[in-house]
């Protein structure tokens, strides 16, 4: 049974009632609700069968409409295969990478107000947010534990994509979006690492571009690129800053967005196997 | 004479013995079982059979030999009997309906007929089965995520500072598999054939592999592969991460103490 909102206020019995003498709330209450929901603005908000719209009932037609005459209809069908929605065919993985991407997009909005990428006065930013801002450190911790997260989820939701070779046809292009959006994570997560700006950002940073410089015949372009300079500089914190938080999120949004269109075009969920 | 039931459990048998599969096998039979009971029902057929292109008029006084002769064509239903009353069909063209001579070529079954374009399937709505789920897989990793945050904060450091290289430096804990590479190959090998190479197979993997099944017990080199492939990362970044001290030097973490390893 779903959660139907606001029916423990309308469903309260006469002797739960907690009238007062010549005064009832019950009554109040649900005349108001019923006026809240007859507004025009209530239903130019709600389109019929939102569970939030007056006189929802759980029928099927109903189930079908709350997600068929929604913003929900853009990721989700009106049914999946039964076996789709089992916890242990999909551990809910792909869908937790998106989560975690949101709210990795939520916490960095955030951290970007209180966060100003100019080497003199960076590391002065992350102290204070870490001490001075208020739930700065919840939310740095929230984003940095949340980041190492979603490297974890996309690639276990990789493995599974592979163990149950949901990657065959007709879905091998989406295995391809798939193998980029891990690339586009990883890419996230490292550009994330240098912003603090202290000992261990920059030197696991000089670490990981060191292996760039490797690259036959560009490998010194490509760092240099990288890193507006041979070596790790102001320029560096800028150029990754700016990668961090509009290039690489503006990117994998596109592709976020070509792989649940795919899910859905090459047949919804896979398998069963 | 063996009954019409008789004759089906007699030839299902025979069909079984020979090894034909349950369909051939029953289909033979039934048309048996219907071949006996048109030849119990007018013997006259099977005399019919016997003596050529004798008129079915004759069936009267024929029935003795009618009833002997009606076991041919139940015993040996499968092979002589239906060309008979094709002969006499021809034969004497007496009657207006040509009896039919059926023989079995094969069982069709009736999905090869009905091309069925997709399969039914189970399917449940999405609301509220599948976002139930969801939401509370979401509210489960928010809450762990948020205890985590509250435990652990994340580390900073000092202050970058270039002139002082920490001992030992390491990756991001992702790339220190590749890291841990470095000490076995040579930087151009490790740092970027390796990767290269990797990334690449991840991409063309769906076209590589061909097999169309996918049932573990069918898909054994695949799933070693790729088990085999993060087995080895998986060793690789755990000793990159906790058996590496200064120098990048091999240590063990008990003896030393501290995890050189920071996340």
């Amino acid at each position: 049974m779903p959660w139907v909102p606001f029916r423990k206020l309308r469903k309260l019995d006469e002797g739960e009632s907690v009238a007062l003498a010549g005064w009832n709330p019950k009554e109040k209450i649900n005349e108001r609700l019923d006026m809240m929901q007859n507004s025009q603005v209530w239903r130019s908000i709600f389109r019929p069968g939102s569970i939030f719209r007056r006189g929802y009932a759980d029928s099927p037609r109903n189930r079908a409409y709350v997600v068929m005459n929604s913003l929900l209809y853009h990721l989700h069908p009106v049914k999946v295969k039964r076996h789709g929605i089992k916890l242990s065919y999909t551990l809910c993985l792909g869908g937790l990478s998106f989560f975690l991407f949101i709210l990795l997009t939520i916490t960095g909005i955030y951290l970007m107000f209180f966060y100003r990428p100019e080497v003199g006065i960076v590391y002065s930013d992350m102290q204070r947010l870490s001490t001075q801002v208020s739930f700065g450190l919840l939310v740095r911790n929230l984003h940095r534990w949340g980041a190492h997260l979603m490297v974890i989820s996309v690639f276990l939701h990789m493995a599974r994509v592979f163990y149950t070779g949901a990657y065959k046809p007709p879905r091998e292009f989406n295995w391809i979006v798939g193998v980029i959006l891990f690339l586009l994570t990883l890419l996230l997560s490292f550009t994330g690492y240098l912003l603090p700006w202290d000992q261990l950002a920059v030197w696991a940073v000089t670490v990981g571009t060191e292996m760039m410089k490797n690259s036959p015949v560009i490998g010194d372009q490509v760092q240099f690129a990288l890193l507006g300079g041979p070596v790790i500089g102001p320029e560096t914190l800028l150029r990754w800053y700016t990668l961090h938080v509009w290039l690489l999120p503006f990117v994998i949004v596109i592709f976020i967005s070509i792989h649940f269109w795919r899910v859905r075009k090459d047949g919804g969920i896979s398998g069963p196997m | 004479m063996p009954t019409p039931d008789e004759v089906y459990e007699q030839v299902l048998a025979e069909e079984q013995g020979k090894g034909s599969s349950p369909a051939v096998a029953q289909s033979r039979a039934k048309a048996a079982r219907v071949r006996a009971q048109k030849g119990a029902a007018d013997p006259s057929k099977a005399v019919a059979a016997k003596s050529g292109a004798a008129p079915s008029g004759d069936a009267g006084d024929q029935s003795p030999a009618g009833t002997g002769a009606a076991s041919p064509p139940t015993a040996a239903a499968t092979k002589p009997a239906p060309k008979a009353p094709a002969k006499k069909a021809v034969g004497n063209g007496g009657p207006a309906v040509p009896e039919r001579v059926q023989r079995l070529l094969a069982v069709v079954k009736p999905e090869a007929i009905q091309k069925i374009e997709r399969q039914p399937m189970d399917r449940v709505n999405v609301w509220p089965h599948l976002m139930a789920a969801e939401f509370a897989s979401l509210l489960v990793v928010m809450a762990l995520l948020t205890f985590f945050s509250v435990a652990v904060d994340a580390p900073l450091r000092d202050l970058a500072n270039f002139s002082q290289t920490p001992n030992p430096s390491k990756a991001p804990w992702y790339f220190l598999g590749l890291q841990e590479l470095l000490r076995y190959f040579h930087p151009q090998v490790a740092g970027v054939t390796i990767p290269t190479v990797l990334i690449i197979a991840w991409f063309a993997w769906p076209f590589i592999d061909r097999n169309p099944s996918t049932r573990p017990e069918d898909r054994k080199v695949a799933i070693t592969l790729f088990t085999f492939y993060v087995i080895t990362f998986a060793i690789l970044s755990t000793i990159g991460m906790f058996f590496r001290g200064p120098g990048f030097n091999f240590v063990f973490p008990w003896e030393t103490g501290p995890i050189f390893f920071e996340l």
